[in-house]
C-alpha cells in the first residue's frame, strides 16, 4: 500500500479498522472530533457500530460491555472527557478486559481550554481512576505512529486482556503527513473464551471486578501486579536520539520531541553535545534507555507541554545519580525551539 | 411422588444473600422463569447493577456482567451491540436506575434500545443501609431524611414508567407488584412480555417492580407487605403504560 496524506485523527480511526476494531463509543469534544466523525462514516460500511453515546460516563461503560461481550472497541476523547471516563477505565482495569482509549490531550485544570497539552499525563500513567491498576500508554509523535501505535494497541490489550491508551495531543490530531498503513503485527493472544456470548455449551461466564472478600481482592491485585510486572517487562519502548555522545540527554514525549530535536541538531551544529530519548511507552516507563546513558551524561533535561509530569519519572529512574532539570509550557503553549535552546545553553554554561 | 415445583434452571444453586423478607429474592425467581419458559437462559446476557442485587452474576445462570452504580443501561448497550441476536437484560435497583443512572436508562429508552429492564422499586437505598432515594416517598423517614422526606427540600419521588413512557423508544413499560401471590403471577406475566418484546427486536423494555426492603424500612416482613400496598401503590399506580398495541408498533 502506498502512502496518504492524512489528518491525523482521522488516520486513528482508519487504523482501528485496519486492526479489526467494529465497534466505537464516544462523545464530542474538542481536539478530537475527526474521530468518531470518520468512524460513523467508515464503520458502518464496515458492518460495524459506530455508537454516539450520552455522555462520555456511558460511553466508556458501552466500551465495557462490548469489550465483555468479546469485541475489539475503542473509545476517544480529550481531557475533561477522559476525567469523567476514568470510573469506567478502573473497572475495566479491574475486570481485565480488552479495549483503546485515546486521549488528544488539551489544556487543563478543569474546561481549560483547546489547545494542545501534555498536562494528562499523571492521570493516564499513574491511574486517573481508584484503585491498584495500570493503563498501557503509548506516546506518537508522528501522524505514522498514531496509525502504527493504534493499530498494536489492539494487540497489546487483547495479548494481555487491558484496556490500553493513545496519549496525543492537539497538534498531532490535527496535522496532516502522509502514512502508511501496514499489515497488522498480530500476537498469538488467547482465545476469549471468558467473553460473555451466551453460555451455551459450557459453564457460566461472569465480567466483573467486585471481590468483596479482602483477601480474595488482595489475590486478584496480586495478580494483577504479576500482569504489570511482565508488560513492564517486555513492552517498555524508546527511541534515543544522539545520546551516545550527550553531555545533556533531554526526555520528550510525543509532539514536544519534535521541537527538541530540532533544537539537538541546531544546538549540535554550535558544538554542544546533546541529545534525547523519547519514551515512546509511558507507561511502562522505559527506564532502561536512562540506566544506558546515566554514566556518560552529566545532566539531564526533561520538555514536556505541562508544569512538571514526566519529570517525576526520570528522576525516578536516574534515582539522584544525575541533576534532572526541567522545561515546560503549559496551558496550550508550546515549547519552542529557541526556548529548549536557550534552556540547555543555561545548563550547559551553568557546568563552566 | 408428583414435583409440584422446582427451582428453575436458570437459578444457580447458590444461597440468596437478601434479607428475610424482602422481595428481591421473588423478582430473582419469576425471572428465572420466563428465562426457562422461553427457552432463552443459553443466549441470554443479564447485567448486574450495583446495589443489593450487585451478586445477581452468581444467581443468575446464564452469562452476567458486573456494571458500575448505574450504568447498566450502557453496559447492556454495549452487549446489544454486539450481540444483537442475543436477550440481554438488566436487573437495576432504585438509587441506581433512578439516581446516579438516570442518564444511562432514559437514554437507553430514548434509542430503543433493544434490552429488557427489571427495575426493583423499593423506595429506599437497601445495601448502604437505608438512605433516601429518588424514589422514596413524602415524609418517608430514611437515614438521610430524618426527618420525613420534604418535598420543598428533596424534590418529589420520580415516577420512572410514567417518565419513561413519554420516550417513543420505550415499547413496553409496566409497572407491577409483588406484594401477593396473584400480583406476583401478574409481574412474571409483565416481564415475560418485556423478553418476548425483546425477542421480537420491537424496542426498550422495562418492568417497575415494587419491591420490600423490610430492613432499612424497620418493619417486619409481613408488615412490610403492608407497606407497600398502603403506601407505594398510591403514589406508584400498577399498569401497562406503553406497550407496542398501543403504539401500533
Ligand atoms: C459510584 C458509586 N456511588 C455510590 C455507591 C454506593 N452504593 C452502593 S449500593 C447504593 C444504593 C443502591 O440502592 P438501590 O439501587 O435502590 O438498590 P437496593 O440496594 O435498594 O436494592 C449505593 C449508593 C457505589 N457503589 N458507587
Ligand atoms: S437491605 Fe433491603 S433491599 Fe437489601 S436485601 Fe435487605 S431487605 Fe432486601
Amino acid at each position: 500500500m502506498g502512502k496518504t496524506l492524512m489528518k491525523g485523527n482521522e488516520a486513528i480511526g482508519e487504523a482501528a479498522i485496519q486492526a479489526g476494531c467494529r465497534y466505537f463509543f464516544g462523545y464530542p469534544i474538542t481536539p478530537q472530533n475527526e474521530i468518531p466523525a470518520y468512524l460513523a462514516r467508515r464503520l458502518p460500511k464496515e458492518d460495524g457500530v459506530f455508537l454516539q453515546a450520552e455522555s462520555e460516563v456511558s460511553a466508556i461503560n458501552m466500551v465495557y460491555g462490548a469489550a465483555g461481550a468479546g469485541a475489539r472497541v475503542m473509545t476517544s476523547s480529550s481531557s475533561p472527557g477522559i476525567s469523567l471516563k476514568t470510573e469506567g477505565i478502573s473497572y475495566i482495569a479491574g475486570a481485565q478486559l480488552p479495549c483503546v482509549i485515546v486521549n488528544i490531550v488539551r489544556g487543563g485544570p478543569g474546561l481549560g481550554g483547546i489547545q494542545p497539552a501534555q498536562s494528562d499525563y499523571f492521570q493516564a500513567v499513574k491511574g486517573g481512576g481508584h484503585g491498584d491498576y495500570r493503563v498501557v500508554v503509548l506516546a506518537p509523535s508522528t501522524v505514522q505512529e498514531l496509525v502504527d501505535l493504534t493499530m498494536d494497541a489492539f494487540e497489546i490489550a487483547d495479548y494481555y486482556r487491558n484496556p490500553v491508551m493513545i496519549l496525543g495531543d492537539g497538534i498531532l490530531g490535527q496535522m496532516m503527513e502522509p502514512v502508511e498503513f501496514k499489515p497488522l503485527n498480530k500476537r498469538d493472544s488467547k482465545e476469549k473464551t471468558w467473553a460473555t456470548t451466551g453460555m451455551k455449551d459450557r459453564e457460566q461466564n461472569v465480567i466483573n471486578s467486585l471481590h468483596m472478600d479482602p483477601e480474595g481482592l488482595e489475590n486478584h491485585n496480586l495478580d494483577l501486579q504479576e500482569k504489570y510486572a511482565e508488560i513492564t517487562d517486555k513492552e517498555a519502548k524508546s527511541e534515543s536520539y544522539k545520546t551516545e555522545d550527550a553531555d545533556i540527554v533531554i526526555a520528550a514525549y510525543g509532539t514536544t520531541s519534535r521541537i527538541c530535536r530540532t533544537a539537538i541538531d541546531q544546538l549540535r551544529e554550535e558544538g554542544i553535545k546533546v541529545g534525547m530519548i523519547r519514551p515512546i511507552t509511558l507507561w511502562p516507563f522505559p527506564a532502561d534507555a536512562f540506566e544506558e546513558v546515566v554514566d556518560s551524561a552529566s545532566k539531564f533535561l526533561t520538555v514536556e507541554m505541562s508544569l512538571g509530569q514526566m519529570v517525576e519519572d526520570v528522576k525516578l529512574a536516574i534515582d539522584g545519580r544525575k541533576p534532572v532539570e526541567f522545561y515546560g509550557r503549559t496551558g496550550g503553549m508550546i515549547p519552542s525551539v529557541e526556548e529548549v535552546k536557550e534552556k540547555v545553553k543555561e545548563l550547559v554554561g551553568g557546568e563552566k | 411422588m408428583v414435583k409440584v415445583w422446582q427451582k428453575p434452571e436458570s437459578l444457580t444453586d447458590k444461597v440468596l444473600h437478601y434479607c428475610p423478607g424482602c422481595t428481591h429474592g421473588i423478582i430473582h425467581k419469576i425471572t428465572a422463569e420466563v428465562m426457562d419458559e422461553l427457552g432463552i437462559r443459553e443466549e441470554t446476557i443479564g447485567v448486574a447493577p450495583v446495589g443489593c442485587s450487585v451478586l445477581a452474576y452468581n444467581y443468575f445462570n446464564c452469562d452476567m456482567q458486573q456494571a458500575a452504580h448505574g450504568r447498566a443501561p450502557a453496559v447492556a448497550t454495549g452487549i446489544k451491540r454486539v450481540h444483537p441476536d442475543k436477550p440481554v437484560f438488566t436487573y437495576q435497583g432504585d438509587g441506581d436506575l433512578a439516581s446516579i443512572g438516570a442518564a444511562e436508562i432514559v437514554h437507553a429508552a430514548a434509542r430503543g434500545e433493544k434490552i429488557t429492564t427489571v427495575f426493583v422499586n423499593n423506595a429506599i437505598y437497601g445495601m448502604t443501609g437505608g438512605q433516601m432515594a429518588p424514589t422514596s416517598l413524602e415524609k418517608q423517614v430514611t437515614t438521610t431524611s430524618p426527618y420525613g422526606r420534604d418535598l420543598d427540600h428533596a424534590g418529589h419521588p420520580i415516577k420512572v414508567s410514567e417518565m419513561l413512557s413519554t420516550l417513543p423508544g420505550a415499547v413496553y413499560i409496566e409497572r407491577v407488584s409483588v406484594h401477593d401471590v396473584p400480583h406476583i403471577l401478574k409481574a412474571k406475566k409483565a416481564i415475560k412480555k418485556a423478553f418476548e418484546y425483546q425477542l421480537e427486536g420491537k424496542g426498550f423494555t422495562l418492568v417497575e417492580v415494587l419491591s420490600t426492603c423490610p430492613t432499612n424500612w424497620g418493619i417486619d416482613p409481613v408488615e412490610s407487605l403492608d407497606w407497600l400496598k398502603d403506601n407505594m401503590l398510591p403514589y406508584y399506580p400498577l399498569g401497562n403504560f406503553r406497550s407496542p398495541e398501543k403504539e401500533g408498533k
